[in-house]
């Protein structure tokens, strides 16, 4: 074989390598997938979705499970949302660039790394007892609240930064103080990107069960909850309890569980990733 | 005839960026309704100068000043002086058109609106007023909501222009107004500088030596944070006094 053959065959060979690592993670959840849809698939009706668990596996339903995952949604994206974006304004707008803040920025970062079992033992110590809230959906949703906020304060800034120097000081110029440019100018300016990764964050934090677990989320709840002060479960929860069944029942209806929940996760990922586009075909600098 | 009066002042003027001494024991006096234009190689200080009038160095980390700017012979950079109310008054255009993101309309109004203006008529009238005084007006009139991106850059420019008019000061700071466009758009921009001197004292920074030729009454010639000479334009350029002067504006560095 000739110099240049064995230079073409690597060539052609790390192609088919590249292919491969490609594809393999995809490949895999693929197949997830599809195991999980002819399982699941046909578990799923209108009574699986509107009944209350039970011990009998062919007559528990996920109610509690998604009203709960909404709450939870719902609560958090409140909590996080205003808290997360203020602290980012903080840090890029007004902050002055010095070792306390440098502090600051690489502590968030770290917080973005922690275990989410550990938040759910903070959230145990403070929320629950502490605050003597007790396994309800509020002690939830500010634990998770604390999990998401280092994403939310990461992307806020990164979307802050984007808006251009030059729209800010056409509004100082103009005699606007700093919030008054960051309510009029940044803010409106940098919206999708905010919203995109604050979505991406609850996605995040739907999908969580051991912080919930943690903090006394139960598996079995025979209501719905009617205030953020109620006991509640979530999907992941009820998937996690129903894969730990022996009957095999059970993981059928663990499948149709994680079909609803990857539903509520897609349809959050395909809101952001449409709030992206939009905002990037809206604002040409 | 009257004597004028001066409008902008500096009294032994130093500037620092963190270490750097940036501008060095600057004196100078601009009178009212009159064009200045500040030239000099880049780095040499003209642009750190023009931003002090208006005070948009204060959100750079690290930059301080010692001495005085006057503005109407009333310290700006006094403690009871309020950014806001100061820059009402003096106004600023950058060297790359900086439109909002927004309609013509809302491009004009910020100022006001800002103010807590809310009445339409009022701010209706003021949109007009301004446009009509930057030469833009019979271009936008019939597309006020229109977004401000969609404009030619000589046009936002000439909207930003407005939109420091809006507010009603009495100085026009110009950092390379007309730098990033076209011959046809800098000749309206000069046009409109021509204008406006009639009303407001303008200061202006230009790379460009013909530019300043055409537009000032008066001109400043920076060196390495100096402020080398100070004249009558035309003195300047048929007879200037420094040898630095003269090897800048006859092109010899810079």
């Amino acid at each position: 074989m000739t110099n240049s053959e064995k230079n073409r065959l690597k060539d052609k060979a790390f192609q088919v390598f590249g292919v491969f690592c490609t594809f393999i993670g995809l490949i895999v959840l693929a197949v997830f997938l599809f195991d999980i849809a002819i399982e699941g698939f046909s578990r799923i009706d209108w009574d699986f979705l509107t009944s209350l668990p039970s011990r009998r596996a062919s007559r528990a339903g996920i109610l509690t499970a998604w009203v709960g995952t909404l709450w939870i949604l719902v609560l958090t994206a409140i909590i996080a949302f205003p808290l997360g974006v203020s602290a980012g304004i903080y840090l890029e707008e007004y902050s002055k660039k010095n070792r306390w803040t440098n502090f600051l920025e690489i502590n968030i970062s770290n917080l973005a790394g922690v275990p989410s079992i550990i938040y759910g033992l903070l959230g145990l110590e403070i929320f629950v007892r502490q605050m003597r809230l007790g396994g309800s959906l509020l002690a939830g949703a500010l634990t998770l609240s604390l999990l998401i906020l280092p994403i939310i304060i990461v992307t806020t800034r990164e979307a802050i930064k984007a808006v251009p120097r030059s729209i800010r000081d056409g509004s100082f110029a103009l005699g606007a103080s700093k919030w008054q440019t960051v309510w009029n100018q940044v803010l409106p300016a940098s919206f999708g990107g905010i919203l995109t990764g604050i979505i991406l964050s609850l996605s995040r934090a739907v999908g969580e069960a051991a912080p919930l677990i943690v903090i006394g989320a139960l598996a079995y709840v025979p209501f719905t909850p009617d205030s953020p002060l109620d006991e509640f479960t979530v999907l992941p929860i009820q998937i996690f309890n129903w894969t730990s069944r022996p009957q095999a029942e059970f993981l059928t209806n663990a499948a149709g569980a994680i079909i609803v929940l990857l539903a509520i996760t897609f349809l959050l990922n395909g809101i952001a990733v449409y709030l992206r586009n939009r905002q990037q075909r809206k604002v040409k600098w | 005839m009257n004597k004028k009066t001066t409008k902008l002042e500096a009294k032994e003027l130093n500037a620092y960026y963190g270490d750097f001494h940036a501008l060095k024991n600057i004196n100078i006096a601009m009178e009212e309704k009159n064009v200045t234009a500040f030239i000099g190689p880049s780095g040499c200080g003209k642009s750190t100068f023009l931003r002090t009038f208006n005070r948009m160095n204060d959100y750079i980390d690290g930059f301080r000043t010692e001495g005085d700017i006057l503005l109407d012979g009333r310290d700006i950079y006094a403690k009871d002086v309020r950014v806001d109310e100061l820059r009402k008054e003096v106004g600023m255009v950058f060297q790359k058109p900086n439109p909002f993101p927004k309609s013509i309309f809302e491009n004009v109004v910020y100022g006001l609106r800002i103010q807590g203006i809310k009445k339409k008529a009022v701010l209706e009238e003021a949109a007009e007023k301004s446009l009509r005084r930057s030469a833009l007006w019979e271009e936008v009139k019939d597309k006020m909501d229109k977004s401000a991106l969609a404009l030619s850059g000589g046009q936002q420019q000439r909207l930003c222009i407005a939109r420091a008019l809006a507010i009603s000061p009495s100085v026009l700071l110009m950092d390379e107004p007309a730098s990033a466009l076209d011959p046809l758009s800098t000749a309206k921009i000069e046009e409109l500088i021509y204008e406006l001197k009639n009303e407001y004292t303008i200061v202006i920074v230009t790379h460009n030596m013909q530019q300043a030729g055409r537009v000032s009454d008066h001109t400043a010639f920076f060196y390495m944070g100096e402020l080398v000479e100070f004249s009558k334009t035309k003195t300047m350029f048929t007879s200037p006094q420094d040898n630095r002067t003269q090897n800048y504006i006859t092109g010899r560095f810079g």
